[in-house]
């Protein structure tokens, strides 16, 4: 997929009066996208609020980008990696682990809870979990509401 | 005298080291005191705002522009100054990225005004009294600018030409751009592509650090008070939070050389646009530890994140401002 536009997220979102999250979810090629695949094929429903773009490894992960989707209207943003130990690349999702851990703080520090950006582990094999994995980020960012960045 | 190519040069938000760093350029200030008519320079030459108001749109050749926009008046003159200058230079880490009064976006305006006027220990204030746009005096009303909640860059204001970085642009990379500046008019050739960032490298600071890069791993950071580096070693290394890696080249290394960490005045490394996400992105590399709870413990010892990734370039994070959590802002909601 690529993207073009430089346009808001928010904007399409906006279908009726009732206010849907918006969550961008960076999966891994290897581990976690063939796990959402898994979900889909295996028809188990998750939040559709959450959208997925695919990145080779969760080590590709700049925090750039985490940054960017805050600032074009997501309200969560997801990484899910392979499972440490199982990386494709040996060590990617480990040096996502280290940035999230920075990134988080760096976040709180302009005023957007850490729990806005959630670092987890789902495998190929793993389609229910990364199913509950979407439900419950979806759930955390209702109750914590749209995200007003920068004001 | 008339026939002379004219030059603006002009403090917003700014602590006047990007003017002294002009005069730094020694006596080849001669030189360009003998192509330039000097039109306006308010640290040096006694011309008034109203001239510059007085003069044709376009009628200054060159304007360098330095400091931040945090008032209405900065706001005002960056405009003004546009208005009347062909080329517009962004002169200095302020006008290009915010700089240290951008600083003051991690907090809010009511707070700023709190602490410079009335509750900073060097302060007596008791009956907190706080400048005023308007006041009635028997003589007249005395005006002062409007102070904004967010300091913006020269860019995020007005359209500009060129950026010179740096806090303040070192001597030599000034006096290169003049130089290039005097040649292109002399001899009537091409100007650079607008946008161009002038008087600095295209690779980052540790291009031109002198130290040795070995690619440790670290298990804490410490701060640069607490140790004695090692001279020949990357301060990174040695677990001394250093911003070169996310900064432009261009200042020579003059901190890492002097046994400092960068502080990233030459702000964003070219072809990255926020400083302080490419810091995150470094700084994760170095840490020597696979294990969550770890991670924080070695992470305990960046003081301040924020303070320290955009001390230069808060104006231009990509999260903008930070927001202060409450809807009131007028409080004293200052922390962040």
């Amino acid at each position: 997929m690529t993207v073009t536009t430089e346009a808001p997220l928010r904007e399409p979102a906006v279908v009726s009066s009732e206010w849907r999250p918006r969550i961008v979810a960076f999966l891994c090629n290897w581990c976690s996208y063939t796990g959402a695949d898994l979900a889909g094929i295996s028809r188990i429903q998750w939040d559709p609020s959450v959208s997925i773009v695919r990145v080779m490894c969760s080590g590709r992960m700049d925090p750039t980008f985490v940054v960017k989707a805050f600032s074009m209207g997501a309200d969560g943003v997801i990484i899910s990696g392979c499972h440490p130990g199982d990386c494709h690349y040996q060590e990617g999702n480990y040096k996502t682990l280290r940035r999230v851990h920075l990134l988080k703080r760096l976040i709180e520090g302009f005023g957007i809870d850490p729990e806005r950006l959630k670092l987890v582990w789902v495998s190929a094999s793993e389609g229910d979990q990364w199913a509950e994995t979407a439900n419950e980020m979806a759930a955390k960012i209702r109750d914590l509401g749209p995200l007003e960045v920068g004001s | 005298m008339s026939s002379k190519p004219k030059l603006a040069l002009y403090w917003a938000a700014s602590c006047g080291g990007c003017e002294i760093a002009v005069l730094d350029i020694k006596e080849k200030i001669l030189d360009v005191d003998a192509f330039f008519d000097v039109v306006f320079w308010p640290v040096a030459v006694d011309f008034k705002v109203k001239d510059v108001e007085a003069m044709q749109d376009g009628e200054i050749d060159l304007c360098l522009f330095n400091g931040a926009v945090r008032t209405s008046d900065n706001e005002y003159m960056a405009e003004l100054l546009r208005r009347k200058s062909k080329i517009m230079v962004a002169f200095g880490s302020c006008a290009c990225e915010g700089c240290i009064p951008a600083l003051s976006n991690t907090t809010t305006r009511a707070a700023t005004l709190d602490w410079v006027f009335a509750d900073s220990p060097s302060t007596v204030n008791p009956d907190r009294v706080m400048p005023q746009t308007a006041t009635e005096t028997p003589v007249g009303t005395i005006e002062l600018p409007e102070f904004w909640e967010t300091v913006r860059s020269l860019e995020q204001v007005t359209d500009v030409d060129y950026f010179v970085p740096g806090c303040p642009p070192q001597a030599h990379q000034i006096w290169a751009v003049l130089e290039a500046v005097i040649d292109i008019m002399e001899n009537d050739k091409p100007l650079p592509p607008k946008g161009t960032v002038l008087g600095a490298g295209d690779k980052t600071c540790c291009d031109e650090c002198p130290r040795e890069r070995q690619e440790k791993k670290i298990k804490g950071f410490v701060r640069i008070h607490e140790v004695i580096p090692d001279p020949d070693q990357c301060l990174l290394d040695q677990g001394i939070v250093c911003m070169g890696p996310a900064t432009r080249s261009g200042c020579g290394g003059l901190c890492v050389a002097a046994g400092v960490p960068c502080r990233g005045c030459y702000g964003p490394a070219p072809n990255s646009k926020d400083q302080g996400t490419k810091m995150v992105a470094a700084l994760a590399s170095v840490i020597d530890s696979d294990d969550p709870e770890e991670i924080d413990r070695i992470l305990d010892g960046i003081v301040d994140p924020i303070g320290t990734f955009y001390r230069f370039s808060m104006a231009h994070a990509t999260l903008g401002r930070v927001t202060i959590g409450a809807p009131d802002s007028s409080g004293n909601g200052g922390e962040s």
